[in-house]
Formats: structure tokens, sequence, C-alpha cells
């Protein structure tokens, strides 16, 4: 009984960064229509990025969280003005090219820079060990559940209950209108790549504390952001939530009753289930 | 335009007499067999704008079943080449007919997702070798095994294949179905109100796609003897389908061959020069090329052509012998 609840609660606590990074996907989603099939690789480079800070500069958790943040949002707005805003209006096949490419251009290159070797986070402040109740957590995965978790919910806050949040989903809704309304539809949708983009780096530098790190995680990690995203509903935050903090569970119980292998296969299975069933998502509210 | 295609029929049953070097030979059997998988990808991601990321798991199943065939039984490879085409076109059922509900990049996605799902299956299936894979006959006991010392039987077999399959995609080109395709990649909702059933000529596209993208796979494994997830089901085998088209031009009969004339020697040269370490710096220039591609011209080199290069040509080739005299 209290393995089960011992798997419960870590399937959660990762699941609970899962959705952080698939809420930046489903922002994205929800907001342009466009699929970032870069997102896994976005994470990725979260993941190595708290790598060589801690590597480097003997960074704290506090620390390369925040370096992954700043330099992917500088990343995902770059990659907005550079590429996502050059294909938007072209054909389809340009859309799904364009970020595809740059899945691979980022894994690969992490590939040649860091060689296909699995690395992990040397020890830092986070190891050990917490006791809730009857539960044993690593503070690693604690502080990565609830970090993620908040940051979620904030991203949601941002959205819904700022001005800014309104300028966004107003563009979101209608692009010529908010232009009529003196928002640039530009500005927004940068600030949501770079949004987008920060959201999957911290996710990336949070799990790298506990998380294997290697040039092709993000492949695995980007299909579980489109489950994430396909249970949750297409472009909703509070679906992402519910649905990544879901899919970890899923994952947690069966690897953990099926078998560590068969993990992937089912919640890859489920995605599949959902096409079939449910193709609007769960919770099929648009953003 | 029917002299030219004479002419690049001539070059293709030359080549091999040509060039000389088991190296080339095997270049050039490569190019075909890459030109054959893309060719197929093509009638699904060029024509009818369905992108595939997972066309791996049509390549596995034409290349797992012979080798099964093989393994189980000692059966001749080619008695699984329909067993390979078979469970591809279930495959594709499974997959095609809820993904094509919707529209956009839910099929993009769905496929990445079911491909990743067969590669894992596989990986840890007793019967498909598991992580080690399947081997096909080392020597062949008949002519049915089709195992040939050299590339050129397989050059040879390869160019009929080849040629089969731009023989239907030419006449599907010009029939119903190339319109209905075109109509619904520029515009599945337009197209659909124009009573194009889009839903079903999707489907169709996806099962031909399939059918052939196995037949490729079941001739890989004839030519190298052995296959395993990551070489039959691995991601990479999709992503190079994908960039093969679309460098020489998706959607476009002569394309996919363009490409992988280009590609595949530029790959086979850097692995020679690299050895194992090549693999990063290749799907790099892979991921700048589509970059590229996706930024400045979709259409690939064959656009480029038509559209640039060809209408320079033209006014030269149209100006009148006398003029060109005085000029």
């Amino acid at each position: 009984m209290i393995v089960a609840l011992q798997v419960v609660v870590g399937g959660l606590l990762l699941g609970a960064v899962y959705a952080l990074f698939s809420s930046g996907l489903t922002l994205i989603w929800g907001m342009m229509n466009v699929v970032n099939f870069a997102h896994g690789d976005f994470v990725m480079a979260g993941m190595y990025l708290a790598f060589l800070a801690v590597v480097w500069l003997r960074a704290g958790p506090a620390v390369f969280t925040g370096v992954a943040a700043a330099l992917l949002f500088l990343f995902g707005t770059a990659v907005y003005y550079g590429l996502v805003r050059r294909v938007m209006r072209g054909p389809v096949l340009s859309q799904i090219l364009s970020t595809f490419g740059l899945a691979l251009l980022l894994r690969y290159s992490a590939f040649w820079i860091f060689s296909a070797n699995f690395v992990t986070l040397p020890t830092v402040a986070l190891s050990g060990t917490v006791h809730l109740g009857p539960v044993v957590v690593g503070t690693a995965q604690l502080v990565a559940g609830g970090a993620a978790l908040l940051l979620t919910a904030g991203m949601h806050r941002l959205l819904t209950a700022t001005a800014l949040g309104s300028q966004i989903l107003a563009v979101a809704e209608d692009r010529q209108a908010a232009m009529l309304m003196g928002i640039r539809p530009d500005r927004m949708q940068a600030l949501a790549w770079g949004l987008a983009a920060a959201a999957a780096g911290i996710a990336g530098a949070l799990i790298a504390t506990f998380y294997y790190i290697s040039p092709t995680v993000g492949e695995s990690l980007a299909i579980i952001a489109f489950v994430v995203v396909a249970f949750g509903g297409f472009g909703s935050v509070p679906g992402a939530m519910v649905a990544g903090l879901l899919i970890g569970l899923i994952e947690a119980t069966s690897a953990f009753y099926i078998g560590p292998v068969y993990k992937d296969v089912v919640v890859y299975a489920l995605f599949v289930a959902i096409l079939w069933v449910r193709p609007q998502g769960l919770m099929g509210a648009r953003l | 335009m029917r002299w030219r295609l004479a002419l690049l029929a001539a070059a293709a049953l030359a080549a091999p007499l040509l060039v000389q070097g088991s190296f080339y030979h095997r270049v050039l059997a490569l190019i075909l067999l890459v030109a054959i998988s893309a060719s197929a990808w093509n009638i699904l991601g060029g024509y009818a704008g369905q992108v595939s990321f997972g066309h791996a798991m049509f390549f596995g199943a034409g290349a797992y079943m012979p080798a099964l065939v093989y393994s189980q039984w000692h059966a001749a490879p080619a008695l699984g080449v329909p067993l390979g085409v078979a469970v591809s076109l279930g495959i594709a059922a499974v997959l095609g007919v809820p993904t094509f509900r919707l529209q956009g990049h839910y099929f993009s996605m769905a496929t990445i997702a079911v491909a990743e799902l067969i590669r894992i299956l596989v990986g840890n299936w007793r019967l498909l070798g598991a992580a080690v894979g399947l081997q096909g006959p080392a020597t062949g006991r008949t002519l049915w095994d089709l195992t040939f010392r050299g590339s050129v039987s397989y050059y040879y077999i390869f160019l009929g294949v080849l040629a089969a399959l731009l023989g239907i995609t030419a006449a599907m080109e010009r029939s119903r179905m190339g319109y209905y395709l075109r109509a619904i990649r520029s515009g599945e909702r337009a197209a659909r109100s124009l009573g194009v059933p889009a839903r079903r000529y999707k489907l169709y596209a996806l099962f031909l796609s399939a059918a052939f993208t196995a037949l490729a796979g079941s001739l890989y494994l004839v030519m190298i003897g052995f296959v395993d997830p990551d070489s039959g089901l691995g991601i990479l085998v999709s992503v190079q389908m994908v960039i093969v088209a679309a460098l020489g031009g998706a959607g476009t009969l002569f394309g996919p061959l363009l490409g992988a004339a280009i590609l595949i020697p530029l790959q086979q040269t850097g692995n020679v020069l690299f050895g194992g370490g090549g693999t990063g710096a290749t799907y790099i220039f892979y991921g700048g090329i589509i970059i590229v591609l996706s930024l400045f011209e979709p259409g690939g080199l064959l656009a480029i052509w038509r559209e640039r290069l060809a209408p320079l040509g033209g006014r030269w080739a149209g100006r009148p012998k006398g003029l060109r005299r005085a000029a």
C-alpha cells in the first residue's frame, strides 16, 4: 500500500513537470495553430544549460533554473522572429518542416557537442530525501514538482488575470481585431514563444537534477507533450495541468505494474486512443 | 519531354556499366532504394500534403516480415514481402482512420508517436529479435533468396520497382485522384466544400504510400541482410524520406529521385571520411537544409528550377536562330 502511494506521489511530481512544459506547447498551439515539433528539444536544451551552469559556474538550483529560463526565453523569441513568423502564413508543409528542422538541428548539435552518452548533474544542494508521512520523496523531485505546479498555475494566471495576458489572448482570438485595439500581434506572439520556450527550459532545468540527460531525450518528451496537449485540449493551460499530472500518474503506475520498458508504450497508446475516441481532447475548451 | 524521359531511362540503365567499383555500385543502388522510399512518402506527404514523420513504421513492417519468414521457417525472404505490405496496410488503417478526421498537424504528431510505439514494442519482442534484430540469409540458396554478390543485381531490381512506382505516381498525377490530392493539399476545407471526398482520398494516398514504403523496407532487407529496431523503425529512417523528398521537390514526380541522387552520395562519402562520428554532423546538416527550404523554397530544388532557372533558359532557347547569330 505504501509502495503504491510512493508510486503515485512520484508520478504526480514528474507529471507536474510534464504539465509545465506542455503548457508552453499548448499556448503556442492555441494562439497560432502552429505545432512546435522542437518543443521537447527546448526541454533538452534547458537540461544541458543547467548542466553547464553547474559544471562551469558551480551554480545552485535557483541560478541554473534562472539561466535556463532567461536563455530559452531569448531563444524562443528569436525562433519566432527568425523562423516562425516567416512560415506562419506559408504552406502547411513549410510550417511543419521548419520546427521539425529546428528539432533536428538542436538534437544533433547537442549530440555533436556532448556526445551520445547520458550525463547526470553533479550532486548539488537538492540531494537527499524528504519524509511526507509514510512516503519518502527525493528533495529534487519534490522541489521540481512543486515549482512546476506553481509556475504552471502562474502561467494560467498571467494569461487570465493580467493586462498582458489579455493582450495575448486577444491576439489568439482575432489578430485583426486586436490590431485595431492597438495591440501589436507580432510582439504578443513573440512573447508567447518566449514564454513557451522559457517554460520548457525551466522544466528541463528542474528535472535535470534527477532525470537522465541525453541529446535525444527531447524526442520522447515531445511525444509526452503531444499526449498531454491532446488530452487536455489544444490551447488550454488548465487542461494541460490536469492532463500532465494524469499522464505522470499513468506513466508511473504502468512502469511499476507492467514494467519500466512499457511506460512509454502505455502513454503513446493512450494518445492513439484519444485520437480515436475524443479528438478534441478531454477538456476540449479552446484557449 | 518524351526524349528527356528516354534519356533519363537510358542513363539509369547504363549507370552501373559506366561507373566501376563496388563502392560506386553500392552508392548507385542505395540512391535508388532511398528514391523508392522517398517517392512512396511523396504520394502522401508531397501530393496530399499530409506530412508523416513516422513512415519508418511501414518501412520496418516491410523489412521485418521477410526477415521473420526466414528466421522462423527458413523460407525465402521474398515470401514475406506480401506479408510486410499487409501488415503495413493494417497499421495505416489504424492510424489513418482516426487522424484523418482531423486536419492540419494532428496527423504529423500521431505518426511520430505511433512509430515510436512500434519501435519500442519491437525492441522488446523476442519473436522479432528484440534489440538485436533479425538477419536474412547470408548466402543465397536459390534465386528466391534474392541474395547476390555485389550491388549491380540489386540496382536493377530497385530500378524496376522505382520505374513501376513512378509510373503509378504519374498515372495518379493525371487522374481524378491527383487533382483531388492537390486540392486537399492547398486547402482541405475548400476542397471539401467543392465536393472532394477528402477523408477517403487521404486514406487512399496513405495506403498507396504505406504499401510502397513497405516494399522499400523489404528491398532494404534483401540488400543489407539485417534489420534492427533503429535501422528499420527509428525516427531517422522517416527523417531521411522527408528530407530527400523535400530537397528534390515534395509533390513532384522526380523530386525524390533528384534528392536521393544529391544526398546519398554526400552521406556515403561523409561516412567514409568521418566514420561513425559524422552522424551528428549529417543530421545537423539535414536540419539546416529543411529550415532553409521551409523559409525560402518549400517546393524544393525542382521548384527553383521551374520558377527561376528554366524561364531564363527558355528565353535563350526560344530565341530565333538568326537573332542569336546577330547577337
